[in-house]
């Protein structure tokens, strides 16, 4: 299959279709039918693009089964994956049939419900695979669209007032990286990413209503794009997004959200800035790291005071965020190693958090920590999985939340000591408040009247946890098999992104001698 | 079959853990503790085959980024085999004892099953102690160490309906984490400056590292002094010494046989376990293990002085625990690593064996654990009051003076005192003489409060006190042994001759000895001696030539040849055994001291302490409220942690943040939000339609006419 990126990318986008204009009415037949169209459809996706997995050589470190066309008015398509990219698109196509079936008792537009869903799946893969400046930026923008709806539609009680939120913060973060990208191409003439990787843009210095910009248009563009990724990671302070969006969404919502589209911001870093900017990036590192730091801290702070679970979960994924940023800008091989796989590890683990609480909120309705206790009683098993996952996500070894914040901090380690510190400080934290949630939510005595005829996790809440549960152990006890793949493509970047510093060391230096 | 060891119990976990309800209770139950005897026998095994030179056993990948390498390895050495034996005959004693006391465990409800799952836990935590001491490399240790540390939470929260239980569970982890914190970020230093965290690489670069300078925070630092540092401050954690000791008396909360085996046994001296093992570090940073000896000092009379007063039985164990690792932290910072391993060893047995008893006496009394409403239980209970008098007997360190004969604690609690006086510190050196008295009169005041004097408390009870079934009194018979032999019987090992030690650990002797030979051989061993300077034992010395000899050979090798390595300065062990008489005999006096006061209080005059507590009541409750440290802790650290995070919350993204984008945006957000209020939900996908082609229009524009040049 030469185009199984497209074919991949565009299966759900078809089966949207055929939902949207040949399934009519909405009883309960066409409803059963909506599910299990986009159960199938997610899940076909999946077994194809394994095919991506099975075909990608690690040893490549350039793009691989790349498709290249023309397409409307003179536009480019351009799709390809590489070992920084591959793994997200398949945990991408993983987490999809997981949210589909989690959605399985959604009463309310379900065709058009499972419509956004399949549609944001498509628009999630085209952001790991286009290789084209405009293709990016559609399927990145697009992207927020049946989001926006998700929330907006099927959301709770706030949900309007937190889907707008969610869309100006970042429709206006990538409005200033749409200016950004006018300008990349004014520059270099091309919207081929490959290309603009290789193409060197201006970092010298100059002035700009008063204000010396060290890195020059590198560091402009750095910032433009920045607000973008920033916005989407979310990175402190522009993160209060995040817990009011994940609050409201439904658990499906909130379940894609956090796997899969707080992962564009970093994957955006490390496509975009990186490579095409490294001036600017060396720049404003110090910057970037203390960020992270302070969002390690101040986001697990903040999650130990919360109240009700969906933000606390929010805030942790901030906090998890933070590690992340923190390892790419450490720009060495253990950060943007641990960087990726830290990534990768939230996928499964907050995905499986928020699936958590969904389970409880199917049953009583209410994301108040209050609410509950002792639910241990009642529902073993629910405690165990909430258990695992607690724990993956406070970092224990053996899981993958350990892998991931172990190598961003080994890696900001040989970069800057204070930032390790502050944010290694988050181990600590993090245990704070997911056992603390835990306990008031699992343990205790179960004496609430509302809570005794609480059941157990059914067999399909099982189904739905099992691939995450296999995958959070065998990632945190074989994390060859992500490292394995990304590996050779960070070493790469990493060599890159020296090599092009060296070289405006080497300008600047050679500049300041005439 | 070191493999064999390592996964046994991990497999009876799941066996028994999943198991359960496939298989039948009994059946887990039984599985999960055979599969513990099967390791246990087979870590004797290699206890006593093992020939002294380290193995490497190699089972998976795990970590690998760039240069950074890690498998899951087995460091088969002598520290390793010593931690086997430890871990694996505790704990399957443990689980033996168990289908005792956890047998109609009055916490839980008719038809609830907890047993399976407490094996399992069981199983896990060894596991993961497993790990722990058979690691290769500094991640794969951190993996037992968290792993022990989540079985423990599990396992002190094992009672999970009460408040108390969940608190302390919560403390122990967050406190441990406080530790892991320290020793996650001396891995990260050792990988910067090393750029390997396998045991044999950073050993071989140890003496590099001495002279290497780290920028850490502030300052520039002695690499090898922050790394050491950082690596005990997670054994600080684990290891309950002062500062991040508060979670240890807490963690009694959990089930007793739980506060046998990783609350006094195992897990809490994984601490020392790791400064043993870091030996080739340690020998190279003077300052971090000036440190380690001050804290452990310290911390021996801190947690004696608390255990005086306290009334829980176990809690004044839990005292001692926390007191005997500080004097095994002693015996580590000045250098002697043997000792700290001896008194790991017997300590193991002994306070396995007081905790176990404690266990049986409280299963006879209905599970009061106040001392106050025991007394006079000598008769009902004999075969527990022997165990816990072997353990007492033990711990205060009974035997003859100045030869190896005695109870286990006696040698190996002597070796560490003499090590501290021959390591050169006075302060630790009283500090730890100071904490044997205490020691012994707290261990006394356990029996007498118990086992003598008239019963006390609910009449009832104390009729219907019935001894422990066999399952329990086997493992306190199998303990007792361990407690009264096990001192005498590897004393040589541990804390003999220079020759001894180091052939047990597979310790090269250094090369001088062959010329110290030769230069002898012109002179008599008198003026050998003389050159040395030890006027004290220099005459009983003189008579044994070859004794004398053996004394004054010295450690050599290079760091990680052995399974400890010691400087060739590091002179203490001969140091030790020509310490003079009254230090030699000072341990046994404090013992006396300490029992005759204890009598005297307890049994003589019986109204004594409690006019005493009357008469200093401020030092009385300083003492009862453990220094008051936890209302402190309270005080400085987690109220101003939570009030922070609400600062933050409220403040920070509230008023500040949403509060200046809402500002920014005053016109747009509530036109946004009127146009949505008025839109119809179905309006919504006209709108999503309407924006998706706005930008492509936009992206159109600027692709095809706005960027073109």
């Amino acid at each position: 299959m030469d185009n199984i990126l497209s074919i991949v990318t565009f299966i759900p986008a078809i089966a949207a279709g055929i939902l949207a204009l040949f399934l009519h009415g909405d009883d309960a037949a066409a409803q059963r039918n909506a599910k299990w169209i986009a159960l199938l459809a997610t899940t076909v996706t999946f077994l194809v693009s394994i095919g991506i997995y099975t075909g990608f050589d690690p040893a490549n470190t350039g793009f691989q089964m790349v498709e290249e066309g023309g397409w409307l008015m003179g536009l480019k398509y351009k799709m390809g994956v590489d070992g920084i990219s591959v793994l997200f698109v398949l945990l991408t196509t993983f987490i999809m049939p997981l949210t589909i079936l989690a959605s399985w008792n959604v009463t309310d537009r379900v065709k058009e419900y499972m419509v956004a869903f399949l549609l944001l799946e498509t628009l999630m893969l085209g952001v790991f695979m286009a290789l084209d400046l405009v293709l990016f930026y559609l399927f990145f923008e697009a992207g927020l669209i049946p989001m926006f709806l998700i929330i907006g539609i099927w959301g709770g009680k706030d949900r309007v007032y937190a889907s707008f939120k969610f869309f100006l913060y970042t429709f206006l973060g990538s409005v200033l990286m749409l200016v950004a990208m006018v300008a990349m191409y004014a520059d270099a003439g091309t919207t081929d990413i490959e290309a603009l990787m290789t193409h060197q843009f201006s970092s010298e210095s100059f002035s700009v209503l008063g204000i010396y910009v060290v890195g020059g248009m590198q560091t402009l563009m750095f910032l433009a794009f920045f607000a973008s990724f920033a916005v989407k990671m979310p990175m402190w302070p522009v993160h209060t997004w995040l817990p009011d969006a994940h609050v409201q969404a439904p658990t499906a919502g909130s379940v894609v959200l956090a796997a899969i589209l707080l992962k564009m911001g970093g994957y955006g870093f490390l496509r975009f800035s990186l490579p095409m900017f490294p001036v600017g990036s060396a720049v404003m590192t110090d910057l970037v790291l203390w960020m992270s730091a302070i969002a390690v801290v101040y986001t697990s702070l903040v999650a130990l005071v919360q109240e009700d679970m969906k933000k606390l979960i929010a805030y942790s994924s901030v906090a998890h965020m933070g590690f992340v940023t923190m390892g790419i800008f450490a720009a060495n091989q253990q950060g943007i190693d641990g960087a990726i796989f830290q990534m990768l590890s939230h996928g499964f683990i907050s995905a499986a958090l928020f699936l958590c609480v969904g389970v409880i909120y199917d049953r009583m309705h209410t994301r108040d920590i209050e609410a509950y206790g002792g639910l241990v009683i009642r529902m073993p098993a629910y405690a165990l999985v909430f258990m695992l996952f607690t724990m993956a996500n406070v970092g224990l070894p053996g899981t993958s939340g350990f892998i991931g914040e172990f190598l961003t901090l080994m890696g900001a380690f040989q970069v800057n000591t204070w930032v390790t510190a502050v944010a290694a400080t988050g181990v600590i934290f993090s245990a704070g408040y997911a056992l603390w949630l835990y306990r008031r939510v699992v343990f205790g005595d179960l004496i609430k009247e509302s809570l005794k005829a609480m059941t157990d996790m059914s067999s399909r809440e099982r189904l739905i946890f099992a691939p995450l549960i296999v995958m959070t152990i065998l990632l945190g006890i074989y994390p060859s098999l992500v490292t394995d793949v990304i590996g050779q493509s960070t070493a790469a970047l990493i060599s890159n992104y020296d090599t092009a510093l060296a070289a405006a060391d080497a300008a600047t230096q050679t500049a300041a001698s005439h | 079959m070191e493999t064999t060891i390592l996964f046994a119990p991990l497999v009876g976990a799941l066996l028994c853990g999943f198991g359960w309800r496939f298989i039948g209770e009994k059946a887990a139950m039984w599985t999960a503790t055979g599969l513990l005897f099967l390791a246990c026998l087979l870590s004797w095994i290699v206890f006593f085959t093992f020939d002294g030179h380290t193995q490497q056993i190699e089972i998976m990948r795990w970590i690998e980024s760039g240069s950074l390498s890690t498998s899951w390895a087995i460091r088969l050495d002598r520290l390793t085999a010593i931690m086997l034996i430890v871990v694996t005959t505790v704990s399957s004693l443990v689980h033996l004892y168990s289908f005792g006391y956890m047998d109609h465990d009055p916490q839980w409800r008719e038809g609830e099953s907890y047993k399976p799952r407490f094996f399992a836990y069981l199983s896990f935590f060894t596991f993961a102690m497993l790990m722990l001491v058979t690691a290769d490399n500094l991640v794969q240790m951190f993996f037992g160490w968290e792993g022990v540390g989540v079985a423990s939470y599990l396992l002190i929260g094992f009672y999970y309906r009460k408040s108390s239980a969940n608190a302390a569970a919560m403390k122990a982890f967050i406190v441990n984490r406080v530790g892991d914190f320290g020793f996650a970020l001396g891995i990260f230093a050792l990988f910067f400056l090393t750029d390997s965290i396998n045991f044999s690489d950073i050993f071989a670069s140890a003496p590099a590292l001495a002279e290497e300078k780290l920028h850490f925070l502030w300052g520039e630092w002695t690499a090898i002094e922050v790394i050491c540092v950082l690596l005990f401050i997670g054994a600080m954690g684990k290891s309950a010494q002062l500062i991040l000791h508060t979670w240890l008396p807490d963690a009694m909360e959990g089930p007793t046989p739980v506060s046998a085996l990783i609350h006094a046994a195992t897990m809490v001296t994984a601490g020392v376990f790791l400064v043993c093992r870091m030996s080739p570090l340690m020998e190279f940073a003077p300052g971090a293990t000036g440190f380690i000896t001050f804290l452990g000092a310290s911390t021996a009379f801190f947690a004696a002085t608390v255990g005086l007063v306290q009334t829980d039985i176990k809690r004044v164990i839990a005292y001692s625990t926390c007191s005997q690792l500080g004097y095994m932290f002693v015996a580590a910072g000045v250098g002697m690593y043997s000792a700290a391993m001896f008194h790991l060893l017997t300590h193991a047995f002994f306070k396995a064996l007081l905790f176990l008893g404690a266990g049986s006496v409280i299963n006879a009394m209905h599970h009061e654990q106040e001392m106050t409403e025991y007394g006079g239980l000598r008769k009902k209970i004999p075969y527990t009051f022997w165990a816990m008098m072997i353990g007492t007997l033990a711990i205060t360190g009974v035997g003859i003076p100045l030869t190896t004969f005695g109870f286990a604690g006696f040698l190996s609690k002597d070796a560490i005192i003499e090590s501290a006086y021959a390591g050169g510190t006075g302060y630790a050196f009283w500090m730890l003489v100071i904490a044997a008295i205490f020691t012994s009169f707290y261990s006394w005041r356990l029996i007498f409060l118990t086992f003598y004097g008239e019963p006390r408390g609910d009449k009832h009870t104390h009729d219907h006190a019935h001894e422990s079934p066999m399952t329990m009194l086997v493992p306190l018979g199998v303990l007792s042994l361990g407690a009264v032999f096990s001192g005498m019987l590897w004393y040589n090992q541990f804390f003999g001759y220079t020759d001894k030690v180091a052939k047990f650990y597979g310790i090269p002797l250094a090369e001088e000895t062959g010329g110290h030979g030769e230069a002898a051989s012109g002179k008599t061993h008198g003026e050998v001696l003389a050159d040395d300077g030890h006027g004290e034992a220099k005459s009983d010395r003189g008579e044994d030539g070859y004794k004398a000899d053996k004394k004054h050979a010295s450690f050599g090798g290079e760091p990680g040849e052995g399974a400890l390595y010691m400087a060739p300065d590091n002179n203490v062990l001969n140091d030790a055994h020509e310490a003079p008489k009254w230090v030699k005999v000072s341990p046994f006096v404090a013992m006396l001291l300490g029992f005759i006061v204890a009598y005297w209080f307890y049994i003589v005059n019986t109204t004594l302490p409690a006019r005493l507590a009357a008469n200093q009541r401020p030092l009385y409750l300083f003492l009862l409220n453990k220094w008051y440290f936890d209302e402190i802790y309270d005080a400085i650290f987690v109220r101003p942690t939570m009030a922070l995070g609400r600062f933050l919350w409220k403040r920070g993204d509230g008023k500040s943040i949403d509060g200046f984008l809402n500002g920014v945006a005053m016109g747009v957000v509530p036109f946004f939000t009127r146009l949505a209020g008025k839109a119809q939900t179905g309006y919504i996908f006209t709108y999503a339609f309407w924006m998706v082609l706005g930008i492509a229009a936009l992206v159109t524009w600027m692709s095809i006419g706005g960027g073109a040049h």
